[in-house]
């Protein structure tokens, strides 16, 4: 489905892990719903991620952690965000994510939590819902 | 009339309403062989399990070399019969534990290793002449040996008795996995001079065990995983051969690693054909003359990614059938998933309920009382022969186009398993592809495994402070001197084995030795797809 304008998403795999099975997943599911996609690949830091994000005028960034850090690295990326005055810029994860972990994530101001086995065109349509992007009914 | 699901297996061989005697081969008694005698197809060992059960290898690691310690004597004495070593991402990656970047992963998805002292501590009184450990390592391959030699030392025990597997599959990394540090030609250098050491030296040693398990948990199909694996073991072989290094002096002592998931007939015959396709590599490309050369014997690891966070429990069933079907296929050591892993690493609980599953299964069922029960079977034998077929054709595919580390630079065989995840996935969200509790039988009340695995907050604090210890007490002049010669070594191409155990008993560090072997080779960036 062709979107109203594509809306640049930036999917990044921070710290060591690198199962990164689910992140091109994410990014071919999201390419084909007509997202503008540009993955940075793995061992990125929160840092390098949010460079990046400036850089690339992203509307989103989409985190993937399999190695259990994600709240360490959330953590770290909200506060980044607020440095840099983006806080209008949501933020998703997936991985390996138990329910207790979801909510601390969303309180921390994570937009979208995707625990491994999620549904990958839930996956597209809750990306959606965030950036507020409506499919064109032709 | 039939019902919706799909009557093709899961790489896609169309499977028939009926198997009939019409559906063998003439030539089926020479595609099997006798259990024990080429090609293999019916299992590597005359008696089997009536012999000897496999190896019950549950993976585990995490925290500090203490901590696994603990665990590894409770996980032995509830019946477990070898150990299997998971690192952290750091000790993978070939950092130290005061790295800043590896600060929040210290001790996080394994167990947290520094230097040879650390290793000595993680076999504190487990005599490691009598044990079989397998290690999940492989940038750090020849390092974490090393550190491994000299711990046995330390006990007394010489390498020449060591049993055991070191993964040591680097090649496997850039496809799935992805704890590479170097370019994958060094890589595939470092990775031959630890099987040609240990073809003179741990004759009892496994050097390395060829892998498709990861590609194939990160979304290949099992026909994939044959040719990925089979690709790789010629880019090893064709690299030692190459060497002057007789075929025979180190194929006996290779190992191979596959996945177990749930299309139950599927996987069975899949390390049935592999057993045959070895066996004809071995013969035919390298002129085997020893028939141990071309025995395969594997590790089945039971699959994560077909676990689901929805309804966890059920994944104690899912684990069921992959392990049965694993000793189905004749496996020679098994890891049974704890069934709260697509959550957390598991408890202490999760971890020995896998274990009672490899021992209910052993025990109780019967299925180890004679050698490949299913030897025969009209489906079977006919899956077999199918994904053999196919596996070989893409095999000469990616023979014909350069070579697995041709493709893996040029990022072909990455991406074939990223769209074949694609597709799963997409099969999992149109309900075409079933997975109860998550696109079947969905309750919208999540129920939570029970509690999950706690990390203790202290524990990379007190990694930090025990590698500070060490650095302190260590003669920096005999480290600093042992590491030069590392850096030699790999300068005149000499095998790097010997000077990294002495390294290792200099006291050098994996993120110092590591760093000698970056500044020559550099750090490897994948290509990225898109």
């Amino acid at each position: 489905m062709p979107l109203e304008s594509p809306r640049r998403v930036l999917l990044a795999k921070p710290g060591l892990d690198g199962h990164d099975r689910g992140v091109k997943v994410v990014a071919m599911a999201l390419r084909d719903a007509g997202f503008d996609v540009i993955y940075l690949g793995l061992r990125q830091t929160p840092e390098s991620i949010m460079s990046a994000a400036d850089q690339e005028d992203v509307d989103a960034i989409g985190v993937s952690i399999l190695s259990g850090v994600h709240v360490d690295i959330c953590e770290r990326l909200i506060e980044l965000r607020r440095e840099h005055q983006r806080e209008d810029m949501p933020i998703f994860v997936g991985g390996t994510i138990p329910d207790n972990d979801e909510k601390v994530l969303r309180g921390l101001g994570v937009a979208e939590v995707f625990p491994v086995g999620t549904d990958i065109e839930d996956v597209v349509a809750r990306v959606r819902t965030i950036l507020d992007v409506r499919e064109v009914t032709p | 009339m039939t019902r919706a699901e799909s009557l093709t297996t899961e790489s896609g061989i169309e499977v028939q309403p009926l198997y009939t005697a019409a559906d063998l081969p003439a030539d089926l008694e020479e595609r099997l062989g006798e259990p024990g005698h080429p090609p293999f197809t019916r299992g590597p060992y005359e008696g089997m399990y009536r012999e000897r059960l496999w190896s019950m290898r549950q993976y585990s690691g995490f925290g500090s070399a203490d901590e696994t310690n603990e665990r590894y004597r409770f996980l032995l004495s509830q019946g477990q019969t070898a150990l299997s070593v998971a690192f952290d991402l750091p000790t993978q990656l070939g950092m130290d534990s005061n790295n800043p970047l590896a600060a929040m992963e210290v001790g996080r998805v394994g167990v947290a290793i520094d230097s040879a002292s650390d290793m000595e501590r993680l076999f504190r009184d487990l005599p490691l002449d009598q044990l079989s450990v397998n290690f999940t390592i492989n940038a750090t391959a020849p390092i974490l040996l090393a550190f491994y030699i000299v711990a046995a030392e330390r006990q007394g025990v010489a390498m020449g008795s060591l049993a055991g597997t070191l993964q040591n599959d680097i090649l496997k990394e850039f496809l799935a996995r992805k704890t590479f540090i170097f370019p994958p030609d060094p890589s595939v250098r470092l990775a031959c001079d630890v099987v040609e050491y240990c073809s003179r030296e741990l004759p009892r040693f496994n050097p390395i065990s060829i892998t498709g398990y990861h590609a194939r948990e990160a979304g290949c199909s099992a026909i994939q995983e044959l040719a990925f694996t089979f690709a790789d073991a010629i880019a090893y072989c064709d690299e030692l051969v190459g060497r002057g290094i007789d075929f025979d002096s180190f194929a006996p002592r290779l190992s191979f690693h596959f996945a177990s998931q749930m299309d139950f007939f599927e996987e069975i015959a899949k390390v049935r054909a592999a057993r045959r396709m070895w066996h004809h590599l071995a013969t035919q490309r390298y002129r085997a003359k020893k028939e141990a050369s071309a025995r395969l014997r594997f590790f089945s690891g039971c699959s994560g990614a077909t676990l689901t966070a929805q309804q966890p429990l059920n994944n104690i069933i899912r684990s069921t059938l992959q392990c049965l079907a694993a000793v189905l296929g004749g496996a020679q050591s098994i890891h049974v998933m704890g069934f709260d892993e697509a959550l957390e690493i598991p408890t202490k609980e999760s971890a020995t309920l896998a274990l009672r599953t490899q021992q209910i299964i052993a025990l109780e069922s019967g299925v180890t009382r004679t050698a490949d029960p299913l030897g025969g079977s009209y489906f079977l034998e006919s899956l077999t022969d199918g994904i053999q077929a196919e596996a070989q054709e893409l095999l000469a595919k990616i023979q014909d186009l350069g070579g697995s580390v041709r493709l893996i630079q040029d990022g072909v065989m990455q991406k074939w398993i990223a769209e074949n995840a694609y597709r799963e996935s997409q099969g999992l969200a149109s309900g075409e592809l079933p997975r109860v509790g998550v696109n079947v039988y969905v309750e919208e009340e999540s129920v939570e495994p029970g509690a999950l695995f706690q990390t203790d907050p202290e524990s990379a604090e007190r990694q930090r402070a025990s590698l500070s210890a060490h650095i302190a007490q260590r003669d920096s002049v005999a480290v600093e001197a042992s590491l030069r010669d590392v850096g030699a070594s790999l300068d005149f191409q000499t095998n790097v084995m010997p000077s990294l155990i002495a390294a290792a008993r200099a006291g050098a560090t994996v993120g110092e030795i590591s760093d000698v072997m970056r500044a020559r080779f550099g750090e490897y960036r994948e290509p990225v797809p898109w």
